[in-house]
């Protein structure tokens, strides 16, 4: 079992719901997220190209914070998820300089909070809150393992990137481009 | 033209729009752990060379520093954590591949070792203030008596401390201007040359004084070298690590790193010492404190622009 995760830039519209869903779903302190939308423009008017992602914790599967986490508290769960268990986390703030995404914050309560891909609501067969509301559709999930799933066949068929390949850290959210 | 922006309005604390997460604690600690680290290991050294005669602030009055500012660096590390009722957690793991869990073990031990250290020179330290309790005494002789074996137990612990404050920040690769491999040896170097500092300020004996001036020199001319070597690094390197150059040769940091590291935190005090060391009459005090001062300031300058360097996609 290997979770990935998959988005269209194509079809994103930058709506901001997946960012929303996820706050409700789990109660983000006000002023964090776990998810957020960068926008890209790209070139020289007016031929500009523009680039929609909904960005969060690329659940890589060489992780630097796990790797630099003195005490274990990041560690990755079956089907390739990082996790961190608050209990454990002493708040250092290594896994936050180690990520090259800028994916993880220090929560207010102290502890060191990110994206779980909805981990919580995988195990009752559920989809991740931000890919279940997405209005136009553009995020899949799924097992990269089976080749048949719905993630599996659209890396197959379209071309897609994962952010800053050249840090080495083998994302598991692709864009496709 | 290239532009990015967040339109969800993210804006998280110490992260957005730039990492803050480490802040002037962290520097402090560096320093510190450096100067530590360099007094213990001159005076473990001294004593395994049997030098101690010849080296009295060495191996007894300046290596008071070190528990002193172990202790300090230790609170500084502490104050910084932000889950802090579960600092234990540190000590229910080994974790080889996080450099966080090597200095923390190992500060573990070079910590009480230090004050075990200063604590068997009791007697020269403070010749007035007598031991009353007898088994105090008693222990103190037991580790005078094992000062050897401390010693050699010291030279390990202590390089591995000095190079872990700069393999702490090298080890992470999201960051350019710390992902080099020269800054654990250039911490150690920079270490060593802050606790020779202290020994000069605290020895009274003109010989010992000038054969720290000497290793201070050496290590000056080491460090330059190894800075030369890390900014040929990034101009060698990708387009992250030229950003990350140009934030210390031609940006933010530049009147930092170049006016209070590179000329009066190395060249200055480096000359001075040369002349001191020809006959010229320099106090050395003004030497010394030069180094210390520009070893404060390099901890700053690397701890703050690193956080501002990252990938770009």
């Amino acid at each position: 079992m290997r979770y990935a995760m998959v988005i269209d830039t194509k079809k994103c519209v930058g709506c901001s719901d997946c960012v929303v869903a996820c706050q409700t779903e789990n109660n983000v302190p006000i002023g964090y997220c776990r998810d957020w939308i960068t926008e890209r423009v790209e070139g020289t008017y007016p031929n500009l190209e523009l680039e929609l992602r909904s960005e969060r914790c690329n659940h890589c599967e060489n992780a630097p914070c796990v790797r630099c986490c003195p005490t274990g508290a990041s560690h990755i769960i079956d089907g390739g998820i990082v996790l961190v268990t608050p209990n454990e986390c002493i708040g250092c703030g290594a896994c936050i300089e180690s990520c090259p995404y800028d994916a993880r914050f220090q929560h207010p309560d102290g502890y060191v909070d990110k994206c779980t891909f909805c981990h919580h609501r995988l195990e009752k067969g559920q989809l991740p809150a931000c890919v279940s509301v997405c209005p136009t559709k553009c995020m899949y999930f799924g097992d990269l393992d089976n080749p048949n799933s719905e993630v599996s066949q659209l890396l197959k068929a379209r071309k897609h990137k994962t952010l800053a390949p050249e840090a080495g850290t083998k994302p598991h959210v692709y864009y496709l481009i | 033209m290239e532009e990015e922006l967040f339109t969800s309005g993210r804006n998280i604390p110490n992260i957005d729009p730039s990492l803050q997460i480490w802040h002037w604690p962290i520097s402090v600690y560096l320093f510190l752990g450096g100067l530590a680290a360099g007094l213990l290991f001159f005076a473990a050294l001294s004593t395994v060379l049997k030098k101690e005669d010849e080296t009295p602030a060495t191996v007894k009055y300046a290596i008071i520093v070190a528990p002193i500012a172990l202790v300090l660096g230790l609170m500084a590390l502490f104050y910084d954590l932000t889950h802090k009722i579960f600092f234990w957690q540190l000590y229910t793991t080994v974790r080889i591949e996080s450099p966080m869990s090597w200095g923390a073990w190992v500060l573990l031990f070079i910590t009480p070792l230090s004050m075990l250290w200063v604590f068997s020179y009791w007697k020269d330290i403070f010749p007035k203030m007598d031991l009353r309790l007898s088994f105090l005494e008693k222990f103190r002789l037991f580790l005078a008596k094992n000062r050897m074996k401390m010693a050699y137990v010291l030279i390990p612990l202590s390089i591995i401390l000095g190079i872990y404050t700069g393999i702490l920040l090298s080890a992470f690769n999201a960051r350019p201007l710390w992902n080099n491999a020269i800054l654990g040896p250039l911490f150690l170097v920079s270490g060593l040359s802050t606790a020779a500092a202290t020994i000069i300020l605290f020895s009274k004996s003109h010989s010992e004084r000038s054969l720290f001036s000497k290793i201070d020199v050496g290590l000056i001319i080491i460090e330059l070298a190894l800075i030369v070597h890390m900014i040929m690094g990034y101009w060698a390197g990708s387009e992250v690590q030229l950003e990350a150059m140009e934030l210390l040769v031609n940006g933010e940091f530049t009147v930092m790193f170049f006016v209070f590291v590179i000329i009066l935190g190395l060249l200055l005090p480096g000359l001075l010492e040369i002349m001191e060391l020809r006959g010229y009459k320099v106090p050395v005090v003004v030497p010394a404190i030069l180094i210390l001062i520009g070893g404060l300031v390099f901890r700053f300058v690397m701890v703050e622009a690193g956080q501002l360097t990252r990938y770009l996609y």
